[in-house]
C-alpha cells in the first residue's frame, strides 16, 4: 500500500501547479475586467469595408 | 430607425437637414464623426449598436496645455522616449460600439500601437509610439470622434493606483487548503479501525498540518491584526472573538495530533478562515467606474492659458500660476484662481460651486472668484491669490476632508460582539472549573471546545452578506454607495437635509411669459434672433418657442450681459435685460428674465423659473412622517414662497448659505444629537456631503464629476429616497434577525461543547451549516426586501 503516498504527493503536485497557474494568472490581471474580452472576441479581426460587404451580397 | 433621428446618436434632427447620402444628422459633430469613421473603413461602428455616437464637443485650444511637456510626464503611466502608455477615463464609453471603435484607434493614427478598453471602469489604456504623436494629438482625435477623455489636476496629482489582490490571494490560499484538507480528514470519520488506514494516520495529519499553517500565517492574518488593533484601544472588535476562535482550533488542533488524540479540526479552521474571507470578499465589492474621493481637483482643469508681458500665449499648469499673473479664460473654461476682471465680459456660472442658479454678470474691475464656467467668449483676468489660497479651495482646508470616517466603533456587529465575547469568555470559565473539579483531564478539552464553537464565524458573516447583497441591489436600483457599512448609517438617520439647486430643481428651468399677447409672427422674429445668439438662457428660450419659420436677420448685434438686438422683416427687436430694452421696471435679483422688445414697444417678459422634480411634493409628504426635513441653499430667496407652497409646513428653510457655512450647519445638527442625511449635488455642498453622517449626491449624470460623498444617486431615483431609507432599516433589522439564527447554533454546539461531547465531525458539520444558512437566509431576506419596497421604478 505504500503507493498510496506516491500517488498522494503526485496529486498533490497537480493540485499545487493549479493553484500556482490561478494565482499567475490574478497576478497578470486576466480578473481585473471581467466583462470587455466578453464583447470583444465578437469583433471582425479586420475591418470590412463597403466593397467586401458588396461581394458578401452578391456570393450570396 | 426613424428619418428624423441622427444615424450617428440618435437625437432627434431638427429643422435644419444635414445629410451624407440617406442619413441624417442633427448636427455637423456628428456628420464629422461619420466621415472620419466612414473614411478609415470603420463603418462597422454603426453597425454593431444602433445610433452610438456621441455629439463631440468642441476642441479648438482646448487641449494645448498638453504641449506642455511637465503636464504630459504627469500623466503618462510610463514613457521611455519611443513608446509611452497613458491611461484614459472616458466617461461617454457606453456600448459595445465603443468598444470597437476605441480598440481600432490605431486605424486613425497609425503612431497609435494598441488600445485597450476596459468597459467596467470606463477607462483606456492607449500605448503609442511618443516620437511619432503627441498626447494632444491623442487627445484631440479621441475627442473629434465623441470619446472625450476626462482629464483633471487629480489625474496629475495623485499616484498611479495599484490593484490590491491580496484579499483575492489570501482567499486562494484558504480555499485550496481547505479543499485538500477536507479530503485527508474524510478517511478518519469513517473510522472503522482499519489496519491499513491507522498506518496512514500520521502521514494524513501531518500533511493536514502542513495545509492549516499558511492559512493560518497568511489568510487569517488580518483577523489577528485588526483583533490586536483592538485590543490595543480597548474596544473588541468582532475580530478579537475569531482570532480567538481561530488561534484555539488551530493549537487544539495541533496538540490534538502531536499527542495523537485525535485528528484535529483542521478542516473546520480552514473552512471557517474560507467562508470568513469571502464575506470579506463580498462586503469589498465597490464600484470601480465611480469615485467617491473627488475634491475639487477632479473639477479643476490641469491647465490655463497665461498671457505673457510681451502678450504672448502660453499654457501653465495651474499650480504654478502666480500672484500678478494676467490668464485668459475662454468659453467653457473654468476660473481656476480669484482674481480680477481685467477686460471682456465675463459671464460666469457658478451653480456648481454656490448653488446659484444663473450666470453672473462681471465687469472689468469685478473680483471674480474660483471655481465659475465662462459662458461668454473669453476674457482676461489679474491673478490675487493662488490656487490653493482661493476662496473656495481654502473649504478644503477644513479637517473633515483629512480625517476619514471611522465606521469600525460603531458598527452593529461589534457593539454585539462586545457583550459575545464576555459571555463566551464567561461560558469557558465557568465550564472549564467545573470539569476541573469533576475531571481534570476533560477540562482542557472543554474549555477549548468553548471557544471552538463560540467562535462567531455566523455572526461575522450575517453582515457582510446582508449589507454586501444590498450595496448590489442599490446598484442595480441606481443608487451607488461608497461602501456596504453606508447602509448601517443610513438606517440611523433621523434628519434630512436638501440643497436646493440641482437637487430639488433639475438643471431645465421652466419659461413663464408674462405680458402682451404675442402673435406666431412675433414668436418666430424673436426666434430666429435667437438663433444667432449662444448665451444659455437664449439657447433655453430657444428651445421654449415652437413657432418654426426662419426670417433672415440683420444687423444682430450682441451686448454679452445686456442682451441681443437685430432686425426681422424691417422691424427692430431686442431681447434682453430691462436695462437693455429701457423698461421703467427693474430686474430683481429674485428673478431671472428675458425682457422683448419690438419696434420700440415693450412687449413683455420671458421668467425663468426654476423646475422642481415632479415627485418631489410626494417625496417629501411621505418623508415628514419620519424624518425632520431641512432646505440649505446657496440661493437666493426668491424660490422660498414657491416651495412653501410646494412642499410641508413643517420643512425648515435657509437661503444664502455659503459653503462653510452648511458645513457648520450640519455640524450644529450633529452636535444637537442628530444623525444627518445630507442631499446634495454642487462642489458648495462638498464639505456638508463630508461632515454629514450620509452624504449623498444627486446625479443627472453618474459618470460626470459629484463630489466627495458616501454615495451618488441618479436623478431619476430622486423620487424613490423614502424607500431606499426604508430598505436600509429594514437590512439592519435582518441583520439582527440573523444574529439571532447564530446564537441558536452557538447555544446548540455549547450543548456539544461543555459536556465535553465535540467531536471534529460534529464541528465539521455544524459551522459550516450555521455560515451558510445565515448567508442563505440574508441572501434570500435582502431580495424579499427588495421586492416588496419597490425601488425598481
Amino acid at each position: 500500500m505504500g503507493v498510496i503516498y506516491i500517488m498522494i504527493l503526485v496529486s498533490l503536485l497537480i493540485a499545487l501547479l493549479f493553484f500556482v497557474l490561478f494565482i499567475n494568472s490574478v497576478k497578470s490581471g486576466q480578473y481585473d475586467d471581467t466583462y470587455t474580452p466578453s464583447v470583444r472576441m465578437l469583433f471582425e479581426d479586420e475591418l470590412v469595408s463597403d466593397k467586401d460587404k458588396e461581394k458578401l451580397k452578391t456570393n450570396k | 430607425m426613424s428619418d428624423d433621428s441622427c444615424y450617428h446618436c440618435g437625437a432627434p434632427c431638427k429643422s435644419i437637414n444635414i445629410k451624407i447620402d440617406d442619413k441624417s444628422f442633427c448636427c455637423n459633430g456628428c456628420k464629422t464623426v461619420f466621415e472620419i469613421l466612414n473614411q478609415s473603413n470603420l463603418h462597422c461602428y454603426y453597425d454593431l449598436t444602433n445610433n452610438p455616437g456621441i455629439i463631440p464637443s468642441e476642441i479648438k485650444g482646448k487641449y494645448n496645455y498638453l504641449e506642455n511637456s511637465e503636464i504630459v510626464s504627469k500623466l503618462l503611466e510610463f514613457d521611455d522616449g519611443n513608446t509611452a502608455i497613458i491611461q484614459f477615463n472616458i466617461p461617454s464609453i457606453h456600448c459595445s460600439s465603443c468598444i470597437w471603435v476605441l480598440e481600432n484607434l490605431s486605424k486613425l493614427n497609425p503612431d497609435i500601437r494598441t488600445t485597450l478598453v476596459n468597459f467596467q471602469n470606463k477607462t483606456v489604456h492607449v500605448t503609442f509610439s511618443s516620437k511619432e504623436t503627441t498626447l494632444k494629438e491623442i487627445v484631440e482625435l479621441m475627442t473629434s470622434i465623441g470619446y472625450e477623455p476626462y482629464i483633471s489636476l487629480e489625474d496629475a496629482s495623485s499616484g498611479k493606483k495599484k490593484q490590491n489582490r491580496h484579499l483575492t490571494y489570501q482567499v486562494a490560499v484558504a480555499g485550496f487548503a481547505f479543499g485538500n484538507i477536507m479530503l485527508m480528514s474524510l478517511p478518519e470519520y469513517f473510522q472503522m479501525d482499519e489496519f491499513w488506514l491507522n498506518q496512514f494516520k500520521p502521514f494524513f495529519r501531518g500533511l493536514m498540518f502542513v495545509f492549516a499553517l499558511p492559512v493560518l500565517l497568511y489568510s487569517a492574518q488580518n483577523y489577528f491584526i485588526s483583533a490586536f488593533k483592538g485590543l490595543k484601544n480597548k474596544i473588541l472588535n468582532i475580530d478579537v472573538p475569531i482570532a480567538l476562535g481561530i488561534s484555539v482550533l488551530f493549537m487544539r488542533s495541533t496538540f490534538d495530533i502531536v499527542f495523537n488524540l485525535g485528528q484535529g479540526y483542521f478542516d473546520s479552521f480552514s473552512g471557517l478562515v474560507f467562508f470568513l474571507l469571502i464575506g470579506k470578499i463580498f462586503q469589498q465589492r465597490t464600484y470601480n467606474f465611480l469615485s467617491f474621493e473627488r475634491d475639487y481637483k477632479s473639477y479643476f482643469p490641469i491647465a490655463i492659458t497665461k498671457i505673457g508681458k510681451d502678450r504672448r500665449e502660453q499654457n501653465i499648469p495651474v499650480y504654478d500660476i502666480k500672484k500678478g499673473d494676467r490668464l485668459l479664460v475662454r468659453h467653457q473654461e473654468l476660473v481656476p484662481v480669484d482674481g480680477i476682471l481685467i477686460n471682456g465680459d465675463a459671464l460666469l456660472d457658478y451653480s456648481f460651486v454656490t448653488g446659484e442658479a444663473n450666470p453672473v454678470i462681471k465687469q472689468s474691475g469685478d473680483k471674480i472668484f474660483a471655481g465659475g464656467k465662462q459662458m461668454g467668449s473669453s476674457f482676461e483676468m489679474d491673478v490675487l491669490e493662488t490656487m490653493s489660497q482661493s476662496y473656495l479651495t481654502q473649504l478644503w482646508s477644513n479637517d473633515i476632508f483629512k480625517k476619514k470616517k471611522t465606521y469600525s466603533i460603531k458598527s452593529l456587529t461589534d457593539a454585539i460582539s462586545k457583550k459575545f465575547t464576555f459571555i463566551i469568555l464567561s461560558i469557558a470559565l465557568i465550564s472549564g472549573l467545573y470539569w476541573f473539579f469533576i475531571d481534570p483531564t476533560e477540562a482542557f478539552n472543554v474549555v477549548t471546545a468553548v471557544l471552538i464553537i463560540a467562535c462567531p464565524c455566523a455572526l461575522a458573516l450575517a453582515a457582510p452578506f446582508a449589507l454586501g447583497n444590498m450595496l448590489r441591489l442599490f446598484g442595480k436600483n441606481k443608487l451607488y454607495l461608497k461602501n456596504a457599512n453606508i447602509i448601517e448609517d443610513m438606517a440611523k438617520i433621523d434628519t434630512l437635509v436638501f440643497d436646493k439647486t440641482g437637487t430639488l430643481t433639475t438643471n431645465k428651468s421652466h419659461v413663464k411669459y408674462n405680458g402682451e399677447l404675442l402673435s406666431d409672427k412675433e414668436k418666430s422674429y424673436i426666434k430666429s434672433l435667437l438663433r444667432n445668439s449662444n448665451h444659455t438662457l437664449s439657447r433655453k428660450l430657444y428651445d421654449f418657442i415652437k413657432e418654426e419659420p426662419f426670417l433672415d436677420v440683420t444687423n444682430f448685434k450682441e451686448e454679452i450681459g445686456k442682451g441681443i438686438s437685430g432686425n426681422c422683416e424691417g422691424m427692430g427687436i431686442l431681447l434682453g435685460s430691462s436695462l437693455f430694452v429701457e423698461s421703467n421696471e427693474i430686474d430683481t435679483i429674485l428673478q431671472t428674465a428675458i425682457w422683448v422688445k419690438i419696434n420700440n414697444k415693450i412687449k413683455g417678459k420671458f421668467i425663468f423659473e426654476n423646475t422642481y422634480r415632479k415627485d418631489l411634493q410626494d417625496v417629501f409628504k411621505k418623508l415628514q412622517q419620519k424624518f425632520r426635513l431641512i432646505v440649505l441653499s446657496g440661493d437666493n430667496e426668491g424660490e422660498k414662497e414657491r416651495l412653501r407652497k410646494l412642499l410641508p409646513n413643517q420643512v425648515a428653510y435657509y437661503f444664502n448659505q455659503k459653503p462653510q457655512q452648511k458645513l457648520d450647519f450640519i455640524k450644529d445638527l450633529q452636535l444637537k444629537g442628530k444623525n444627518v442625511m445630507m442631499i446634495g449635488d454642487g462642489l458648495n455642498d462638498a464639505g456638508a456631503l463630508a461632515q454629514s453622517d450620509v452624504g449623498l449626491a444627486v446625479s443627472e449624470d453618474i459618470n460626470i464629476f459629484s463630489p466627495a460623498c458616501d454615495g451618488i444617486i441618479d436623478a431619476k431615483k430622486f423620487r424613490i429616497i423614502p424607500n431606499y431609507l426604508k430598505l436600509a432599516k429594514n437590512t439592519v433589522l435582518l441583520i439582527k434577525i440573523s444574529f439571532i439564527i447564530s446564537f441558536i447554533y452557538n447555544t446548540l454546539g455549547m450543548y456539544f461543547a461543555i459536556q465535553g461531547l465535540l467531536s471534529p465531525i460534529v464541528a465539521a458539520i455544524l459551522m459550516p451549516l450555521s455560515s451558510i444558512s445565515v448567508v442563505i437566509f440574508v441572501s434570500l431576506g435582502t431580495g424579499y426586501l427588495v421586492k416588496k419596497t419597490d425601488i425598481c421604478h
